[in-house]
Order: structure tokens, then sequence, then C-alpha cells
């Protein structure tokens, strides 16, 4: 086992968890999804957080996403506390720095992809002529120029969690978010989206948060492993990504 | 996000269910129709209403007489204004003056007289009056038989319905069925009558020679001198009409009508020329009565008034067309929340279609807010779903309610047909009312889109999207 990675002095253009709880109400039992983790992700890193359901690790991701705020402590994303942003400002946050990639691709059925990837830019109030472009670019990147009229419906699995990248990516975030991202797909294609996020990462230099429960995942791509068991961080370790080495050895 | 988007948004979600959606915009708009349909019945029972008021002349008219006219006179008359042998009496200079005043429209004298008219070689003894030409818009011209006077000083007469059953000799029988006015007024219609009446002609000259004599000179110069002479007059029979054109506006109404030009130009001896034979009025001719009909039944008072100043005794209605008014203020509003009624069930509808919608699109929401979407964002697309359908629903209500006003139209004509009435426009809808209907469809929309857009901009996207 690597050693446990100390929380760095806060870098205010990473991630910085302190003390952070999230607990609540499920009928009569008060549920500790997350109790107590600090953390710190710097920029440009890969980390995947492992764990067995209901560990605690997608709660920790909504977290940082700004899709939820914790009960108690502190979650710095580029130097912003976000448990003490507004709602108006957390969507930014949501906009802005983040782009989030979920386990169920999460596209929206009655758009076609070009019109999903589209989506945040709308939100983002990027003109009209300007959006296409910009949309057409972003799929090119993930490799689904071609299918850009379809439906979601009309598309394989791993096509469509290639359109969610696209989406995640079109307002250039320096953090991405994913949740399970191959959790619903094959080998093969779940291998392809592994490849796409540790491109975005080396390439592009974006920090990279990754949740899964398969640890052979995390040890191939990832270069950090925290692990989560009952809401409180139980392990965290550097980690060789191995496919960046069978590519040296090739 | 811009509007543009917003809006581009908020169809394309309308379309995805476009069942539901159409439905409710068929809600909004029966209501928007009914109320568009109540409130034009109102307007449309109004200006019906304003209009047989205008027609009948009451409200516009001022009617003179002479203070000299002492069996007129009442206490209040006597307190204010000159002694009746110092008033003016009514003459064409009068007339004259009087046409002159600020929104005066018109000014005619009141020329009646009883007389003998013969037809088919039978006498008849009727009284005749003059009609001015205005009398042409007058509601007893509706349906009227036959056409108006060609012009002022045409030889011509319009008749009522009753004396020409005289003429042609029908006695009527009780618990016969009254023959039409086509049947009276076929056979009659270019027929001629001939008239005897009695004509006042100037011949001081003459009069003074006859009467004087055995008088003191004083007494002679001071009396007005005119001779009376019987004349005949052929006249044709251009109109039948049932009701009377004189209204209200005269005491004892007459049964035939002559062009009321024609009238003054015979110089038929009138009532009050006996009573001023023995006054100093010299050899005009003198009125008993001259209406004066004003622009706007406000100005009465102002033309009353200045009427009064000059000597004369007037008379005229208030103008109830104030009270009709407020009348009408209460019924469209008491119209105009029945037909709301409506509006507000199917505002019910929009807040039960958008919240079904929430439901639905609960993860669409939560996905819209995790990629970015603000509060706000999520509220405008609901907000400017419900506005869109009261867009439609306003324009489809409108349409739909002018037509259920064309066909009641249609219904109360049918209706008037029958009984022999001739036909009403009691419906209206001024161009206000449209937009006005559709700005309302529109607000109450927004209102209802309140709670629900509110609601799905609160929703927790993370519990929005573990909903499946």
């Amino acid at each position: 086992m690597n050693s446990v990675v100390n929380p760095v002095a806060a870098t205010s253009s990473g991630i910085q968890i302190v003390d952070v709880h999230r607990h609540y109400q499920m009928g009569e039992t008060l549920v500790r999804a997350v109790d107590g983790v600090s953390l710190t992700i710097p920029s440009g890193e890969f980390a995947a957080l492992l764990g067995f359901s209901g560990s605690g690790k997608s709660s920790l991701l909504n977290l940082i996403a700004g899709l939820d705020r914790p009960t108690s402590g502190k979650v710095l994303v580029q130097g912003r506390d976000l448990a003490t942003m507004s709602r108006e400002e957390l969507a930014k946050h949501r906009l802005r720095t983040v782009g989030m990639v979920f386990q169920s691709f999460n596209l929206i059925p009655s758009m076609n992809v070009l019109e999903n990837v589209e989506l945040p830019l709308r939100f983002a109030e990027v003109d009209r002529d300007k959006r296409d472009a910009m949309a057409r670019e972003a799929l090119e990147r993930v490799g689904l120029k071609s299918r850009i009229r379809h439906r979601p419906s009309e598309l394989s699995g791993g096509e469509q969690q290639r359109a969610s990248l696209a989406r995640a990516l079109i307002n250039r975030p320096q953090i991405l978010l994913a949740d399970e991202p191959t959790g619903n797909l094959d080998s093969r294609t779940g291998t392809e989206i592994m490849n796409f996020l540790r491109e975005f990462n080396e390439s592009m230099g974006m920090t990279i948060v990754m949740v899964t429960h398969e640890r052979a995942i995390a040890e191939k791509y990832a270069g950090r492993m925290i692990f989560l068991a009952d809401g409180k961080l139980v392990d965290d370790q550097r980690n060789t990504p191995t496919t960046a080495r069978l590519e040296v050895v090739r | 996000m811009k509007f543009y988007d917003v809006a581009d948004l908020a169809l394309r979600n309308l379309r995805e269910s476009v069942l539901r959606n159409s439905l409710t915009t068929v809600g909004i708009s029966v209501g928007v129709a009914s109320l568009v349909a109540m409130l034009s019945l109102g307007i449309g029972l109004q200006q019906l209403a304003a209009r047989h008021l205008q027609k009948s002349g009451l409200f516009d008219t001022v009617f003179v007489t002479s203070r000299r006219d002492v069996r007129n006179f009442s206490r209040e008359q006597e307190e204010n204004g000159p002694a009746p042998a110092d008033s003016p009496a009514l003459t064409a200079t009068a007339v004259k003056t009087m046409e002159a005043l600020p929104n005066v429209a018109e000014v005619y004298p009141d020329i009646r007289f009883v007389t003998e008219i013969r037809y088919d070689g039978k006498p008849h003894l009727t009284s005749v009056a003059g009609l001015p030409q205005s009398g042409k818009s007058s509601d007893a011209m509706d349906g009227m038989q036959g056409r108006y006077f060609a012009s002022e000083t045409a030889l011509e007469v319009i008749i009522l319905k009753s004396f020409g059953e005289q003429l042609l000799g029908n006695v009527p029988k009780q618990g016969a069925a009254e023959p039409t006015l086509a049947a009276v007024a076929g056979p009659l219609i270019g027929k001629q009558i001939v008239m005897q009446y009695a004509e006042r002609t100037s011949s001081p000259e003459e009069v003074a020679q006859q009467d004087t004599s055995g008088l003191p000179p004083e007494v002679a110069a001071d009396a007005a001198a005119y001779s009376v002479v019987s004349k005949l007059l052929t006249l044709q029979i251009v109109g039948v009409t049932e009701l009377n054109p004189d209204g209200m506006r005269g005491q004892q109404g007459a049964r035939v009508y002559l062009p009321l030009k024609l009238a003054e130009s015979l110089h038929v001896l009138q009532p009050a020329d006996l009573r001023d034979a023995g006054a100093a009025t010299g050899n005009e001719a003198t009125y008993s009565t001259v209406s004066v009909r004003v622009k706007n039944p406000k100005f009465v008072p102002s033309v009353e008034e200045a009427i009064k100043k000059s000597g004369f005794n007037t008379f005229s209605i208030t103008d109830a067309t104030k009270s009709l008014r407020q009348f009408f203020a209460v019924l469209d509003l008491f119209l105009g929340i029945f037909g709301s009624l409506a509006l507000a069930v199917a505002s019910i509808g929009i807040v039960n279609t958008l919240v079904m919608a929430i439901l639905e699109r609960r993860r669409e929401i939560g996905i819209m807010k995790a990629i970015g979407a603000s509060d706000q964002d999520v509220r405008g697309l609901f907000f400017a779903e419900a506005g869109a359908m009261g867009v439609l629903g306003g324009i489809l209500g409108v349409a739909l309610g002018w037509t259920i006003g064309h066909v009641i139209n249609f219904g109360t004509n049918v209706y008037l047909k029958r009984q022999q009435f001739p036909p009403e426009q009691v419906w209206s809808v001024p161009w206000w009312l449209v937009f006005s209907a559709i700005a309302f469809s529109i607000i109450v929309s927004l209102l209802s889109g309140l709670y629900p857009a509110s609601r799905a901009a609160r929703l927790d996207p993370v519990q929005a999207l573990r909903y499946e």
C-alpha cells in the first residue's frame, strides 16, 4: 500500500474539503452519508473515489458538484466555499466550473444529440450563431460527429456517454466529475470512455474526480485512489496508472 | 437564459405533450370566449339602447314655446322672466337666432293643423304635420313601406297605417287579424290625395279697409292684418308607416305627414296666429312650438339656458343616457364576472397541467440543473409555457367568442324577423375588448403559472436525478 497522502495546503485552483458532513433524515433514522471527510485534490489530478454502495462516494461528488450542500464543513472549489454560495451562484458553479458525467448518461430524450450538447450554452447565454460550431467541435472531440441529429434513444450506450462527455466539455470547465461513467457500459465501450477521460486529464489539464466501485478501472486510469466507507475516508493512495505504463512499453 | 431560448424550449415542451397542452389551451379559449361573448352582448345591448334613445330624439331635443302662450304657464316660469306681454313671439326670426347658437344641429318649427283630406272622392278629417328631412333616420321609418320624401318641398305625403286603413274603407272588425303593413300600403302608394287647408295671406290694405270702418284710426294701425283663404293641394302618397314618426315629440300625433319646408311654404293658419291676431306682432307668422335638436345630449342644458335667456319657455327631458350608462356598467360587470368564472376554471386547468408536467419532467429538470440551469431558468421555462398557452388560448378564445356572438346575433335576427321587427345588432366586439381579452388571458395564465414555476425552480436536483 502506498502511503496516505495528507491534505496539502489549500490551493486556490483545486478542491479542498474540510471536515465535511452530510446528514439527512430518512424516516426516523439519521443517515450520515458523508461523515467528517477532509480531503484535498490539487488541480490537474485524476482522482478516483472508491467504495461499496452507500459508502458516501456519490454524496461527496454531489457536494463538489454543487448539487447539494454540506450539513457542516467547507467545500472549497477554486478557493470558493460552496457551502456559503447562493442557489444562483451554485448554478453558475455547475455551469462554468464543473462538468458532470453520469452512469445513466442523463441526456434529455426529447432533444437530439446536438441540442443536448448545446443546452449548457443556452444557460450560459452564448449567441445562437456560435453555439452550433461549438457543439460540433465538442462532438468531434468525442468522435460523434456523424450522429448529431439522432435522439439519445437511437444511440448505443457508448455513444450516449460520449454525447454526455461532449456536453460536459462544452463550457470548458476545469473540473470533470464522473459518477460511475462506465457503470452501464460493456468493457470495450467503457475503455473507450475512460480513454477520453484520461485524454482530457493529460492534454487539457482537467482535474477529474471519478466515482467508481470497480477498483480495476481506478487502478488502470487514476493517479490517486480515495476509499470511503460509511461516509468516512478510510484510505487514500497514490497510484500509477497501468495503461499509461503499457503505452510506454508499447 | 435569453428570451429566445426560453421561448424555444417552452414551445418544444408544449409540443412534446401536445394533446394535454392543447386541451388546456382549449379550456382557456372557452373561458376567454365566454368572457368575450358576455361582454360583447352587454356592449351590444348598450349600443342598441343608446341608438334607439338617440333615434327617439327625446334626449337631444329642446322644445321651445313662447311665453306669450299663457296656457302653458307654470308658476316657476312666471317667477323668472319677463311678463308674457313683454316676451318675444316664436317667429321665423327667432328660429334663425336659435339656429345660430353653438352645438345646435337643427331647428324646425312644429307645424300641425287639422284639415280635410279627400281620397277617392271621400272626405276624411285628420291632423297633418310637417316632418323635417332628419326624420328619415327616425325609428318609425324602419320597416316603412314605400320611401321617404324625395326633397324638402316635394308634393308628397307619408301616412300612418291606421289612416291608410281609413282611406281604404277598412273598418277593423273585433277579433279579426290585423292586415299587414304591406297589404295596406300596396294599394295606396303612388295614389293621389287632395288636401284642403286654410292659407293665411298678407293683404293689409284690403283688410284695413274692411275692418277699420267705424273704428278710431289708432285701433286700425295697431291690429295685425291678414286674410284667410281656403286652398286645395294635390299630393302623392309615397310611404306608409306603422309607427308615429312624431314619437313622443308632439302632444298629439298627426296621421298625415308633409315635408316640413312644403308645410311651411303653405302658410297654413296656425292656432298661434289667431291668438296673436289681437296682439302687436306684425305680419310675421308665428309657431306654437319649435324643436331645437342639439348635436349631443350633453349640450342640452347649455342650449336650453341660452334659449331661456332670450325669453322663451323651454322643455327637455333630462339626459337619461347617463343613468343608462350606469346601468350598463353594472350589467357589464356582472356579465364579466360570469364570463370570468369559466376563465377561472381554465386557470385551474393550467395549474394542473403544469404541475403534472413537473412530475413528468422531474428528471429533466434535474438534468438541466445539474448542467448549469439556474432556478431562474427553470422558472422562466414554466412561466413561458403558461404564457404561451395564455396567448394561444386568448387568440382562439376571442375568435370563438366572436363566432358565438355572431350566432347569437343571427339567432336574434331570425327571431325578430319572425316577429316582423327590423333586424338589430345586439352584439358588438370593439377592438379594445379583443386586445384586453387576450391580455387578460395572458395575465391569468401567467398567474396560474406562478405556483408550478416556483415549485419546479425549487426542485432539489439530487432528488430529481434519482427519480426514474
